[in-house]
């Protein structure tokens, strides 16, 4: 019968076919949705964990593809690191499904989800689509405020230990280096932004608010007028005319967002487009978040500088 | 907010009492008291700011329970508005898919509500209830999809239980709002069905073990009803030319398999392609042993830029084969109740090819190509005609939430000429944001 055959046929191809790419000896297979979750889960993991992204660091966090091979992924992984608070809910959902991987599923110690014990900001007071794409749990790119980072590491620190117990003392001995490493860097980080306090600055998307909310700096509006809603000429506008009445120098755009958009305001208003990144790996030398984040601020000071 | 309280309660207390003691004291003793009085303030102020500093710099707590999701079930509803106009007063005849326009003017053929969740620990489970406007205005309604899913058999096993889309080819699962067109295409709704091909059933999917993407999947489902057109369904007389039998279900022979397999590669960073294979084999009702196989072939392929903003720019091609093989018994024909159409294999197939190519933000332009054809039979019927169409068309997406599209159809059918069709939709989508599949 047609049927056995095609079974009988797929049952030999899983047999003379390789096995599934080889997992470093005993290393725990570690997913992160994004290159931020997987940097910070390398340096808590160290060698006892093989840790891969799905999203590329270029890519926009809220549109990844649901390819396949991000199903093969999830079904080997032993630990899920999600952003959470919907930053993944165009594209994960469907791949969870086709994973079928209990290790990973919602409760399990497999799971962890990022905005887990993080204070969210922009928590909507009401579900209303007419605001534009506004997230039910609050703003989900909290990472940018490095005293979260913090709270994500414990978090995975937590997570790893249950998962793989033998490897606790590791994941807690890096949990404390990672920690240290932040409150160095945070000291530096501040320094070079304390010039800067209640300075002015344009986002294109509503991506850096709890930036702005460590280092008291001043969002005063994004290039897109609602969140996910593209810039239109009126709102284009009106965030020039804003600009120049406020004085303000600096746009920030991701690698995935619309520069030209942003150069158009930049040239009506003097203002310097700053091209940062919330990936590590985007740049040379932003492989670990607290390079990523050297980065950030550090181009973020420069044009403050620059604006000053 | 408490560092201001404690702050403002010394400097009250200072100020309090260094009011009545400069009336009586000299000048001298004053300044050394208020001077004492600062040092004090300034040092309250230090360690303020050194505790500040602790607690930001101390290891961040336990991590507090923070509400991670939203509800217990997801719900949207989807409502598709068409606007047509053709060459073709009987629109009907020439869009025959479930989803299309019928008529001259404005049609609801599609408003659905989808609802899902998790069950419990072990079951994820999906309804999608739809109601469309008949031309007449009357509304029907019907279960299309109500199935649940496993999420942690062992082996990399799943199952499917309940009434759904069967996974043949690419587009037969597909809801019509997840279409890169406003109709189904031509070899879809002749040998799967108007309404594709849908039933109650069971299905288990294997996920292999491979270093790529491959699974493989059966399904064993009921073979009788509207949406099994090709097999026992009352209507299959539009098929085989001859009057349907009251067909029984006597034996595992009797029930409808659905196998397919389906593989992915990532061909670089930016390109990924997907391939299948299908099948769906059973009895059909021109006779009581007769039987009818369709097989497909299927094919996607997609680049999307490595920095693409919301997800443009991207180009995907999508295409499918289909070929079916219709044992038609001997049979009394519809058009005459004496005349007998002998025994026969109907032998159709079709395809079609289809680009998409998202050219910014939320604009994509699409251009399709297709053709159905049938081998002679005994008999003639419209349904297994060689027909072509050819169908360019415009989507914007205002926001992930609403759609415009516009289309124009180019059919040419064999013996009834060339045809224009002008389709126009409009669609909104409510509630729960929908995660779109590869």
């Amino acid at each position: 019968m047609n049927i056995l055959s095609l079974i009988k046929a797929a049952a030999v191809a899983a047999l003379v076919v390789p096995g599934a790419a080889p997992t470093p000896a005993g290393k725990l297979n570690v997913v992160a949705t994004t290159p931020d979750l997987a940097a910070i889960a390398r340096e808590i993991g160290g060698d006892a964990v093989d840790v891969k992204a799905l999203a590329k660091p270029t890519e926009d966090p809220h549109f990844v593809d649901a390819k396949p091979s991000h199903v093969v992924t999830l079904n080997r992984a032993d630990v899920l690191i999600e952003g959470g608070a919907e930053l993944e809910m165009g594209w994960l959902p469907p791949l969870l499904e086709t994973a079928r991987n209990a290790k990973i599923a919602a409760g399990a110690p497999g799971l962890v989800v990022g905005s887990q014990g993080i204070r969210m900001l922009e928590i909507p007071t009401s579900f209303d689509r007419a605001k534009g794409d506004v997230h039910s749990l609050g703003n989900p790119h909290f990472l940018t405020d490095p005293l979260n980072a913090k709270i994500l590491a414990a978090n995975i620190a937590e997570h790893l230990s249950q998962v793989d117990p033998k490897s606790a003392a590791l994941y807690a001995a890096n949990l404390k280096k990672f920690n240290a490493t932040i409150d160095a860097k945070m000291a530096e980080w501040q320094k070079l932004l304390a010039p800067f306090k209640g300075a002015k600055i344009v986002t294109y998307h509503k991506d850096f608010p709890y930036l702005a909310e460590r280092f008291g700096l001043n969002i005063v509006e994004n290039l897109e007028p609602k969140p996910g809603i593209a810039p239109s000429p009126a709102h284009v506008a009106a965030v020039i005319t804003l600009m120049q009445a406020q004085k303000v120098h600096v746009i920030l755009v991701q690698p995935f967002q619309n520069r030209k958009t942003a150069e158009t305001v930049a040239r009506q208003t003097g203002a310097v487009v700053v091209d940062v990144s919330q990936q590590p790996g985007t740049y040379k030398n932003t492989d670990t978040y607290a390079a990523l984040m050297d980065n950030l601020i550090g181009s973020l000071a420069n044009a403050l500088k620059e604006g000053k | 907010m408490r560092m201001f309280s404690v702050v403002a309660a010394t400097a009250a207390t200072v100020v309090l009492s260094g009011i009545p003691l400069g009336a009586q004291q000299s000048a001298d003793s004053t300044a050394r008291r208020q001077q004492a009085a600062i040092d004090s303030l300034a040092a309250a102020t230090r360690s303020l700011q050194a505790r500040v500093d602790s607690l930001e710099h101390a290891p961040p707590p336990a991590p507090a329970p923070t509400r991670t999701s939203g509800a217990y079930m997801n719900v949207s509803f989807v409502g598709l508005t068409d606007f047509a106009w053709s060459s073709k007063a009987d629109i009907g005849s020439l869009q025959a898919g479930g989803h299309e326009p019928k008529v001259r003017g404005f049609s609801i053929p599609n408003a659905e509500l989808a609802l899902d969740g998790a069950v419990d620990p072990y079951l994820k489970a999906f309804a999608n209830i739809v109601y469309q406007l008949d031309a007449k205005g009357e509304t029907n309604v019907e279960l299309e999809e109500a199935y649940f899913i496993t999420t942690s058999l062992p082996a990399n096993l799943q199952l499917k239980l309940g009434q759904y889309f069967a996974e043949f080819g690419r587009g037969n699962n597909q809801h019509p709002h997840a279409w890169a067109f406003a109709d189904a295409p031509l070899v879809a709704t002749r040998l799967l069905g108007s309404d594709g091909l849908r039933s109650q059933g069971a299905r288990l999917s294997w996920l292999l073990p491979t270093p790529f993407y491959a699974e493989a999947m059966v399904s064993v489902m009921n073979s009788a009803g509207a949406t099994t057109a090709s097999f026992r369904a009352d209507e299959s007389g539009s098929i085989h030319g001859g009057v349907p039998i009251d067909r029984a279900v006597s034996g595992a022979g009797d029930m409808l398999y659905i196998p397919r397999v389906t593989a992915s590669f990532d061909l670089n960073d930016t390109q990924t392609l997907l391939l299948g294979a299908s099948g769906a084999f059973g009895p059909n009702n021109s006779g009581p042993r007769a039987r009818t196989s369709i097989y497909g072939a299927d094919l996607y392929w997609k680049w999307k830029s490595p920095t693409a903003s919301a997800g443009f720019p991207f180009v995907a091609v999508q295409s499918e084969y289909m070929l079916r093989n219709y044992d038609a018994a001997r049979r009394y024909s519809v058009e005459n109740a004496t005349a007998v159409l002998p025994s026969e294999t109907l032998r159709d197939n079709g395809a079609y090819a289809q680009v998409s190519w998202g050219i910014k933000p939320r604009i994509i332009a699409g251009l399709r190509g297709e053709f159905v054809d049938g081998d002679p039979a005994a008999f003639v019927v419209l349904d297994r005609q060689h027909r072509t169409r050819v169908s360019p068309n415009l989507t914007w997406f205002p926001t992930e939430f609403s759609k415009f599209r516009l289309q124009y159809n180019h059919d040419d059918r064999r013996g009834l000429g060339a045809d224009h069709t002008l389709l126009v939709q409009f669609e909104f989508l409510l509630g729960a944001h929908a995660a779109h599949k590869f």
